[in-house]
């Protein structure tokens, strides 16, 4: 296996962590937001949307995942361009409207499913492309 | 509507701002040399010190909230990839301030899930 092969390997499953991080943490993002109710722009409004926030079990546990999703991207960007990352993560929006239908019941529709598949067709074009196209050190001098 | 226009908009720029900022961090102390414990607690050790990441860091506080508000007043199959507009911004971000080579291919790849983001939020 060559040196850019191993490099596309790593990048692929840190990738896919990623995206199932992301996805599992917006999710439980979304109920928990919905147990909260709709954010009021007020400061009162704000207060009790932050009180109300912090003591939430499921947002909590949401941003666990988020972390997890945090780490994988930090180590991702440490070694690939983030130019090559951040639309690769893009898939998971496939994967999250999907899981939007099957765990909270939202309606999507043929023209949003359409978009979600332009969304990967542009995903899988962008992985075709070098992962790293800079110098680790040059791309912060 | 008006509103989560706005709100839409904090949303992407803190967070292709906060995304470049934690890239160009990252790039500064270095590539993650293992996944044990020793090599992974050096490298966030590294990542504390580094002003970069704490830019980043504050930056994606202000895309989190933005994104829990938008979350409390839209379904997350259009606010999720809604928040996907900032992939253009954060390519020319890529390209401009970290110097990223961008190949055509790379760009047309960015292009269409942008085209792919415009469908999805005009079914909103």
């Amino acid at each position: 296996m060559t040196q850019e092969h191993t490099l596309k390997f790593k990048t692929l499953v840190t990738v896919l962590l990623m995206v199932l991080c992301a996805n599992v943490g917006d999710l439980l993002l979304k109920r928990g937001m919905t147990q909260i109710g709709a954010v009021q722009i007020s400061l009162d409004g704000l207060r009790h949307a932050f009180l109300s926030t912090v003591q939430n079990g499921t947002i909590w546990l949401a941003i666990l995942f988020l972390l997890g999703y945090t780490f994988c991207y930090m180590s991702a960007v440490s070694w690939a361009d983030y130019s090559y990352v951040m639309p690769a993560g893009a898939f998971g929006y496939a994967t999250q409207t999907l899981l939007a239908v099957l765990v909270l019941h939202e309606a999507v529709s043929v023209k949003r499913w359409i978009g979600v598949f332009v969304i990967c067709i542009g995903v899988l074009l962008v992985g075709q492309t070098k992962p790293n196209t800079t110098n680790s050190q040059q791309a912060a001098s | 509507m008006i509103k989560m226009i706005l709100m839409l908009g904090v949303l992407i720029c803190s967070s292709a701002g906060g995304d470049i900022a934690m890239t160009y961090g990252m790039k500064r102390i270095g590539e993650l040399q293992g996944f044990d414990p020793r090599s992974v607690l050096r490298f966030l050790g590294r990542a504390v010190k580094c002003g970069w990441v704490w830019l980043a860091l504050s930056l994606l506080g202000v895309s989190f909230a933005s994104l829990l508000i938008l979350l409390s007043w839209a379904p997350i199959s259009l606010v999720v990839p809604a928040s996907a507009f900032n992939y253009v911004a954060g390519t020319f971000g890529a390209k401009y301030l970290l110097k990223e080579n961008v190949t055509p291919k790379r760009w047309l790849g960015v292009a269409l899930v942008f085209v792919g983001v415009l469908l999805v939020v005009a079914t909103g």
